[in-house]
């Protein structure tokens, strides 16, 4: 029987971990529904990004309250889980505190936790002030109605809590300790929880022991809940960050990907022994669709892309499409694809790993034509991102499917493109006119 | 007239002559047929004159670079464009590449090369500001020392290439106060004219990007703005236009800024 709670925690953790490695393993089958990537470029160019980037922080503080305010739940997120390993150890063989024979260094993390503790709880009330009492409208763009908005505040909710839990733990785990109680060994410093404690004065040692086991209990609870919760909400940036800034672009944010399939098109045309009314050979696989209109069309990495996404809004409050009231905006783009991935990949899984078409698609019922259209392609999205997100990708991927496959550019655009063939320029003039300029005066 | 008379060689004539120039100047649709761009592309080609740069065009053996296709989504008409120019360039063994067009700078620079067009490409600033660090090029006069000019940075070749300071470097050089818009270099805001929205209206909305872009022109009170790009010329010129202001503030290209200061 005494080992009874180190059995439920171990039962607990690995429903926890199990779960969340299943969810993985979705995740990662949804992402390959996508189109594969070479990739190129110097791999150390692109651990830099990850150290200076995801690590650093370095586009975070490009808007410095945000940045800081975030650098703070950053950083508390990163040293608070030492502490989760302690918890960890602790609860799988009935220790307390094993890492106490540390001493004084035991002393300074435990006050570094608080410390970070409080901050954070600091820094997730103006994060939840700015979003609904001073309304920043880059949260209140109409693609965050309903569930984004829920989303948005139960994860700070959570995050309150947890640190809540934390800091209740240990002020009574100090009580504890200066009642001299059986198994709870001297150790640590308190900063910020010394101020909580003297509200558990006069409480016996029973009721606090029950009050930090519970704690104790609901705040590893609570993280392996939020573990789990990360799949469904937009927060999985706190993993694919990472990921996402390694495989983030490395050539020039002007040059757009290479279509290597309209480039084989090309050749075959200019290929003066090609023959036009050859039938295709038996074997030939299905060409592929120029451009995108589902998420399958989409590669990898703008699938990463999409879970990696958490809704900051800094790329659309930067688009000047969304600034000047066009229904563009980059993150709904991302949002977008995320959720016709979903779907596509829910499908697939229930249909044992065959996607049964739905009569649905990324184009027309998430992203409207509209939206594409009203793009610029100026990379003030790509450059605003803080985890190198290229929403501009999928835009354009989506522009060449529109344009190639459906004809479907506007009027307007149809007739520059018209005059590009017809003259060599996007205007009705003579190309053997080009020079003209150099006799006038 | 003599003097003011541009020389202009093509490529094709130098060939005849069994030289080389040593850069290609793209000219660019805009440049060849936009008439306040032309006005751009001829002051670029004085100062090319004065600082006795060998250089050369394409004439009509030019066309579009397909940067509008491209950014329309049309990659067919776009790989269409490049081959037949890399070919035309490749054939007379151009390597180096100047250009007043931040559109057509990115697309030889960074989309050519895939497609076997490998060229050192510059954005005339870049190339104006070496003529001038080389004493090439001298300027006097000073018709803008103490002016206050703001420079609007190209999509194109500011974020898209990096290419920030050239630009802002040959300002100072003209003993102008530089000053910066609120949303410059990295955050510049885009004048609404790239990924081929120059050719058709734009989406629904509340405002028109280049007025946006101009009023914050505006807010620093400039006495000239410069650009870098035939199309931000156009479309801050609209704006300006627009706010009335055309009679007090011009909206001009380095370029030209250059030209008139050296008194050419």
């Amino acid at each position: 029987m005494a080992y009874l709670p180190q059995i439920i925690f171990l039962l607990v953790l690995l429903a926890g971990i199990g779960f969340f490695t299943l969810n993985i393993r979705q995740l990662i089958k949804n992402i390959k529904l996508g189109r594969s990537v070479t990739l190129e470029g110097s791999k150390r160019e692109r651990y830099k990004n990850v150290a200076l980037i995801a690590f650093g922080q370095s586009k975070m503080l490009s808007k410095p309250v945000s940045g800081i305010l975030h650098l703070v739940v950053y950083l508390g997120f990163l040293i608070i889980n030492i502490e989760v390993l302690e918890i960890i150890i602790d609860g799988l063989f009935g220790t307390h505190r094993i890492f106490a024979f540390l001493g004084t260094t035991y002393n300074v993390l435990i006050a570094t936790f608080e410390i970070l503790a409080a901050l954070v709880v600091v820094a997730v009330a103006v994060f939840w002030l700015r979003r609904n009492v001073l309304k920043l409208s880059r949260f209140w763009k109409p693609e965050m109605k309903g569930w984004p908005k829920k989303d948005a505040n139960l994860i700070l909710y959570i995050e309150w809590v947890l640190m809540g839990l934390f800091l209740i733990m240990n002020a009574a785990d100090l009580q504890l300790q200066q009642l001299g109680a059986d198994h709870y060994v001297s150790a640590g410093a308190f900063p910020v929880s010394s101020f909580i404690s003297p509200l558990l004065d006069g409480m016996s040692v029973d009721n606090l022991t029950m009050l930090e086991r519970g704690a104790w209990w609901l705040h590893i609870i609570g993280i392996l809940c939020f573990l789990n919760y990360l799949y469904y909400s937009k927060h999985l940036h706190i993993m694919l960050a990472f990921p996402n800034t390694y495989l983030g672009k490395l050539t020039p944010s002007g040059q757009f990907a290479h279509n290597e399939t309209v480039a084989k098109e090309v050749a075959l045309m200019m290929d003066p022994n090609a023959d036009p009314f050859a039938a295709p050979a038996a074997d030939a696989p299905i060409p592929e669709r120029f451009g995108a209109a589902d998420v399958m069309d989409l590669n990898q990495i703008q699938l990463l892309n999409a879970y990696t996404c958490t809704e900051c809004g800094r790329c659309t409050s930067e688009c000047p499409a969304n600034q000047t009231g066009k229904k563009l905006s980059p993150r709904k783009i991302m949002m977008d694809t995320r959720d016709r991935l979903q779907e596509v990949g829910e499908n697939t899984k229930l249909n044992k790993g065959e996607f049964k078409p739905d009569g649905k698609q990324l184009l027309g019922d998430y992203i409207s034509a509209e939206e594409l259209w009203a793009c610029t392609s100026c990379n003030a999205c790509v450059e605003a991102c803080p985890v190198s997100i290229d929403p501009l990708s999928i835009i354009m991927d989506m522009r060449q499917y529109l344009v190639m496959e459906q004809s479907a550019a506007p009027a307007a655009l149809n007739n520059m493109m018209g005059n590009i063939e017809n003259n060599g320029a996007p205007w009705p003039y003579n190309q053997q006119d080009r020079l003209q300029w150099a006799q006038e005066n | 007239m003599s003097e003011n008379q541009l020389i202009v060689p093509t490529m094709a004539s130098v060939a005849a002559k069994g030289k080389e120039a040593e850069i290609l100047f793209w000219v660019g649709c805009a440049g060849s047929f936009d008439d306040r761009a032309k006005k751009i592309t001829k002051a670029f080609v004085k100062i090319l004159n004065k600082a006795s740069v060998s250089f050369a065009v394409l004439g009509a053996e030019e066309s579009c670079s397909g940067d509008p296709a491209k950014r329309s989504g049309n990659e067919f008409l776009f790989q269409m464009q490049a081959a037949g120019n890399i070919a035309t360039l490749n054939s007379y063994g151009v390597k180096k590449v100047v250009t007043a067009c931040p559109h057509c700078f990115n697309t030889l620079k960074n989309e050519y090369p895939a497609l076997g067009g490998n060229y050192e490409v510059v954005h005339h600033t870049q190339l104006l500001k070496d003529l001038l660090e080389e004493g090439r090029l001298s300027l006097q006069g000073g018709v803008y020392k103490g002016k206050k000019i703001t420079f609007h940075d190209p999509c194109y070749l500011g974020r898209a290439n990096g290419v920030y300071e050239a630009p802002r470097e040959l300002i100072k050089k003209l003993d102008a106060q530089l000053v910066e818009m609120k949303n410059c270099k990295q955050k510049g805001l885009c004048c609404g004219a790239g990924g081929a929205q120059m050719f058709k209206d734009a989406e629904p909305g509340d405002k028109e990007i280049n007025i946006a872009r101009t009023e914050e022109a505006l807010e620093v009170a400039p006495d000239v703005i410069a650009a870098g790009c035939p199309f931000c010329n156009t479309m801050l010129s609209d704006g300006i236009k627009n706010k009335e202001k055309e009679a007090e503030i011009p909206v001009l290209d380095i370029a030209e800024l250059i030209a008139q200061a050296a008194d050419l």
